[in-house]
């Protein structure tokens, strides 16, 4: 767990929104409707979100303040999209290795983990959407991450499955001590993370 | 005599030199058009696409004048033994010149189609920026960067007008193709040499554009699994 947390409070789009949050809780889990800007605030945390001013810290560093920006590859953070962008030229095995950072064993006992084994030499483009996206996990689990982002990480998973992998996730970090930002629309995901609940409200984000 | 074997020699030697010479500096020039704005870029690009507008027979003759024996750079070339005009090295210039919008054209039209969350990603996993553009950047770009190489190549292996002014024509030394063509015309016997350039023409031109359609189809396919 971070010692001091996350503090993220940041205007972005040319300012016109406004993201604040600040927790100590070792997972958080952010609901609203889409749009409400909880996919922006995660690629805030991963430091991809272009056109960002405001204070970001998080692990105890100062990841964005003024006249500082730490940029995605100096944050170890490991950010799954949404719609997971698995890089199109590389099989499943290269995906999950692409950060290089994990022995062959890790890989496979990631790939069992989230039950990819069998998918280890398909091209994305012969991958389910669930598929996709615990690959997508997968990968980023292997870049050994001090900071984990899940955006909907489970949202293309039918419902036994969501939920086994959820809770399987879930302590795979918590045995890690790896904290984790979830977005997410379904409650059950918070639950399994023990996720600190935070709402969008009217674009305004606060503890609910 | 006009060789017409010798002819396509040389014209095969000036476009593969006018490809790879081109290659990588329109690769960052291509990456740079695509996904950078800075001062001064139209302009940069106005200038870059100038040959694929100037008549060639103006290029050839401001490449003279920039290259001649009594300038500067003409001098420098001519004591390292690269002289400009009227030689081979001219005409490969000519036809890099030439070539060259081509190539940077489809670098930047490659490089614009590569959806930029996929380096996002890549930086999210902790890779430099060099290491993201080397394994995912320029992979997912590579097919439309080689069927800007094929249609540079096909565009140099024909090129005139340039050449005709920084090189001249002489038999074995500058006489590509086109240039053959041009003097087979005056040639009352010059039926069946004609003959062999213009199938050899047909034949390389028709196959490069082939393969330069592949290609394409092959980039649009590549990037298409990003959103299937």
């Amino acid at each position: 767990m971070a010692e001091d947390g996350i503090l993220v409070d940041v205007r972005v789009h040319d300012g016109r929104h406004h993201l604040k949050l600040a927790t100590t809780a070792a997972c958080v889990g952010v609901c609203g409707p889409s749009g409400a800007g909880k996919s922006t605030l995660l690629r805030v945390l991963a430091g991809v979100e272009p056109g960002v001013t405001g204070t970001v810290r998080a692990l105890g560093e100062t990841w964005l303040g003024p006249a500082l920006v730490v940029p995605a590859w100096r944050r170890g953070v490991g950010w799954v999209p949404q719609d997971a962008l698995l890089f199109p030229h590389l099989n499943v095995r290269q995906n999950l290795d692409y950060s290089r950072r994990s022995g062959a064993e890790e890989c496979l006992g990631i790939a069992r983990l989230l039950g990819v084994s069998a998918l280890l030499d398909r091209a994305p483009r012969n991958l389910s959407g669930g598929e996709r996206q615990r690959v997508a996990l997968g990968r980023a689990l292997l870049a050994r991450p001090r900071l984990l982002l899940l955006d909907e990480p489970f949202s293309a998973l039918d419902r036994n499955l969501r939920a086994r992998l959820a809770a399987d996730v879930a302590a795979y970090c918590k045995d890690r001590a790896l904290p984790v930002v979830l977005a997410s629309h379904d409650d059950p995901d918070l639950t399994a993370f023990n996720a600190e609940r935070w709402e969008f409200v009217d674009g305004v984000l606060s503890r609910g | 005599m006009i060789d017409p074997l010798s002819a396509i020699r040389l014209s095969l030697l000036v476009a593969t030199f006018a490809t790879l010479a081109g290659l990588p500096p329109a690769v960052g020039v291509g990456w740079l058009l695509a996904r950078r704005s800075f001062a001064g870029k139209s302009l940069l690009s106005a200038l870059l696409m100038a040959p694929l507008v100037l008549p060639p027979v103006v290029t050839g003759l401001l490449l003279l004048r920039a290259f001649g024996h009594d300038t500067l750079a003409g001098k420098a070339l001519a004591a390292v033994d690269l002289p400009v005009p009227f030689t081979l090295f001219g005409a490969m210039i000519a036809a890099w010149v030439v070539g060259f919008p081509l190539m940077v054209l489809s670098a930047r039209t490659a490089f614009e189609s590569v959806d930029p969350r996929f380096e996002s990603v890549s930086a999210a996993l902790g890779v430099r920026p060099l290491r993201t553009f080397w394994r995912t950047t320029l992979p997912l770009a590579a097919p439309g960067l080689c069927a800007g190489a094929v249609l540079t190549f096909a565009r140099a292996l024909g090129e005139f007008g340039a050449t005709a002014i920084v090189a001249g024509n002489m038999e074995g030394r500058t006489r590509t193709i086109a240039l053959a063509v041009y003097s087979l015309l005056d040639e009352p016997n010059g039926e069946p040499q004609i003959r062999v350039l213009l199938v050899a023409s047909l034949t390389i031109s028709v196959a490069a554009l082939y393969g330069w359609e592949r290609l394409n189809r092959w980039q649009r396919r590549r990037l298409d699994v990003a959103h299937g």
